[in-house]
């Protein structure tokens, strides 16, 4: 009977990885028999990121349990870190794959310890404290970004946080310019790249949740007090799970970072933490396979109603709701099981029935 | 001045099991009490228990018992006196060191992980018992196989133990109640307690369950050589599995005994009925 469940759960997993192959797959043979359109192909990446954003954010929202607004903030020192660092270290390594991979390394890392640093007096408040705290810490983090002035020069980095304060020798360049953001940063990133670091995000959150840490982690979420009386400590597994989603967001946002010529801080801000929030909550709390699907067709979503011009946020809206309805509201369900079972066409032509029975 | 001792008077009216007597007792708790603003929820609260005894607490609605379990477990800190867990004073200690310590306890309203399985609740019991670091738990290393085929056997085992094999993948919170009190303490069990604490384990079952669950509960001592104590209104129950009994009213002890003294004492026959 175990062994049933056992083979089950690793038979979802499968499910998830296959899904996300194959979608490459296909992708990456359309793209080189060049039947995409530039348009398509230029959210192949993004699609990448927000998805291991999703996922990692459904870490902490739907196995942890708990509310954070700021997952935007995590994405954004991953990209910053990522193109100082690759730009920092263009004269070293000439390979860019190689540089790509390091500088998302150090974006997850930075990432981590800002998480780190947030998440020891934040994950002591409990439900709409702790979200109203991550939504502040989020904005600060932004903040701090779109203040800080970063250049390079023969003598290595320098950093400051205004423009007079940074003094360069003559050959020296800006990589990040306060609110200007970064600038002429050399687009390193790969679609490639973006599905390893989907693959590899789905093996961290999937084991996680499926060892004895991401028990831990969910009974915590079921119920505090009990997971207390078993001998766990409630807060070094929140803190585990939060370092680990910040982690994860930051190589995330290293990559979107080094996918574009300029990015500015307030790209990642309150509304697209409330973005990764509503492919989570959509994909089903807790549903990683929900948060992968939830996070492409979202993301895809705005661009795919672009003919409909002025009214597309509308229409956004509105699909949002109505898939909200329809994947939540027990009545919607019901009415979705009645017609496809067909008793609805049955109740409405019904008398009609029952006339010619008689 | 200096060499002054001050001496504390601790009553103790205390029995021991005989294969307790040479033994060091499990928990040693000395004059506890606590007050919430100026309420006095417990006070001068005294009582030892032997490593393999079966005790009672008892008392009228309201009378502190499950603030007793929680002064017990590190819940609440004590305003006075102490609890020793194995000769360890718990002060300043969490609920999750104090469990650790050896004393697991279940609670009046079952607290179960609902959305998980019955096997994955005890699992959760036994996460200090699994010796996968952080790194193999996130990478699946061998390692982690082994160790959680292993769990899962020891999961099992437990399982059995209470006759609860049948429902080790359903989803603990659609168990039915009597099932439910049972796997609570099965979690309990699952983190290798000295004493384990149930409060009204009895609660809401039929007197055929009742009667299983006195037969489990000396079941559980006997295999696990530890010490029960456990807090009910179920006179039968009390009756039939304590050894000792303690009876608390507006949270002080009012008697202590064997079942047989505390059946005949007048204090408790009054604090039940009333004065005649």
């Amino acid at each position: 009977m175990r062994k049933n469940l056992n083979r089950k759960q690793r038979g979802g997993n499968f499910k998830v990885f296959a899904l996300v192959t194959v979608a490459f797959i296909v992708m990456q043979l359309l793209s080189s028999m060049g039947m995409l359109k530039s348009s398509v192909k230029g959210q192949l990446i993004p699609i990448c990121v927000y998805i291991v954003l999703a996922v990692s954010l459904n870490l902490v929202v739907g196995v942890s349990g708990e509310l954070s607004l700021g997952h935007a903030g995590f994405m954004g020192v991953g990209a910053f870190t990522g193109v100082v660092v690759a730009s920092s270290i263009a004269n070293v390594v000439s390979n860019d794959l190689v540089r790509l991979l390091i500088a998302m390394v150090i974006g997850g890392v930075m990432a981590g310890i800002a998480g780190g640093i947030i998440g020891i007096p934040v994950l002591r408040l409990r439900g709409d404290y702790l979200a109203i705290v991550t939504l502040a810490f989020g904005e600060i983090l932004k903040n701090i970004i779109g203040n800080l002035y970063i250049g390079k020069d023969s003598h290595g980095l320098h950093f400051a946080l205004n423009a007079s304060g940074l003094v360069m020798e003559p050959d020296g360049s800006m990589i990040l310019n306060g609110p200007m953001g970064t600038t002429g940063v050399e687009k390193i990133a790969t679609f490639g790249v973006g599905f390893a670091l989907i693959i590899v995000t789905l093996v961290v959150v999937l084991n996680l949740i499926h060892s004895k840490e991401g028990r831990a982690i969910m009974a915590i979420r079921d119920n505090r007090i009990a997971a207390e009386s078993v001998g766990l400590n409630v807060f070094s597994f929140k803190i585990k799970a939060f370092v680990v989603s910040a982690f994860l967001a930051g190589m995330a946002g290293a990559l979107y970072g080094l996918n574009y010529s300029a990015i500015t801080a307030t790209k990642f801000d309150f509304t697209t933490s409330i973005n990764i929030l509503v492919f989570v909550v959509l994909g089903g709390m807790g549903n990683i396979f929900g948060s992968v699907i939830s996070a492409t067709l979202l993301y895809m979503l705005p661009e795919m109603l672009r003919g409909l011009y002025d009214y597309r946020m509308i229409m956004y809206a509105i699909v949002l709701i109505v898939v909200m309805l329809f994947t939540w509201s027990p009545q919607a369900k019901n009415w979705v099981q009645a017609v496809s079972s067909g008793s609805v066409m049955r109740r409405v032509f019904g008398q009609k029935k029952e006339a010619e029975d008689e | 001045m200096k060499n002054k001792k001050t001496l504390i008077e601790v009553p103790s009216n205390t029995f021991f099991r005989e294969e307790d007597m040479g033994k060091p007792p499990v928990l040693e708790v000395r004059n506890l009490g606590i007050d919430f603003g100026g309420l006095t929820a417990v006070d001068e609260f005294s009582i030892t228990i032997g490593q393999t005894e079966i005790a009672g607490l008892i008392g009228p609605n309201g009378a502190g018992k499950t603030t007793i379990f929680n002064l017990l477990t590190g819940v609440y800190q004590p305003t006075r006196g102490c609890v020793l867990v194995k000769g360890v004073d718990i002060k300043g200690r969490s609920v999750a060191h104090v469990n650790r310590m050896g004393v697991a306890r279940t609670f009046q309203n079952i607290r179960l992980f609902t959305q998980m399985s019955a096997l994955d609740n005890v699992k959760v019991g036994m996460h200090h018992d699994i010796p996968c670091s952080f790194v193999t738990s996130m990478l699946h290393l061998p390692r982690f196989y082994k160790e959680e085929k292993k769990a899962d056997e020891k999961a099992m085992e437990l399982l059995r133990f209470m006759g609860l094999e049948k429902v080790a993948d359903m989803p603990a919170g659609s168990l039915p109640y009597g099932i439910q009190r049972r796997l609570e303490i099965v979690r309990a069990l699952a983190t290798n307690p000295s004493i384990l604490l149930l409060d009204e384990p009895a609660a809401g079952m039929n007197p055929s369950e009742t009667a299983e669950l006195m037969e489990q509960i000396r079941r559980i001592r006997d295999t696990f050589h530890i010490a029960v104590l456990l807090i009910e209104h179920d006179m039968n129950l009390v009756m039939g599995v304590c050894e000792t009994i303690a009876v608390v009213n507006y949270g002080k002890i009012i008697a202590k005994g064997t079942p047989e003294q505390i059946q005949n004492n007048p204090d408790v026959i009054e604090a039940y009925l009333g004065k005649g």
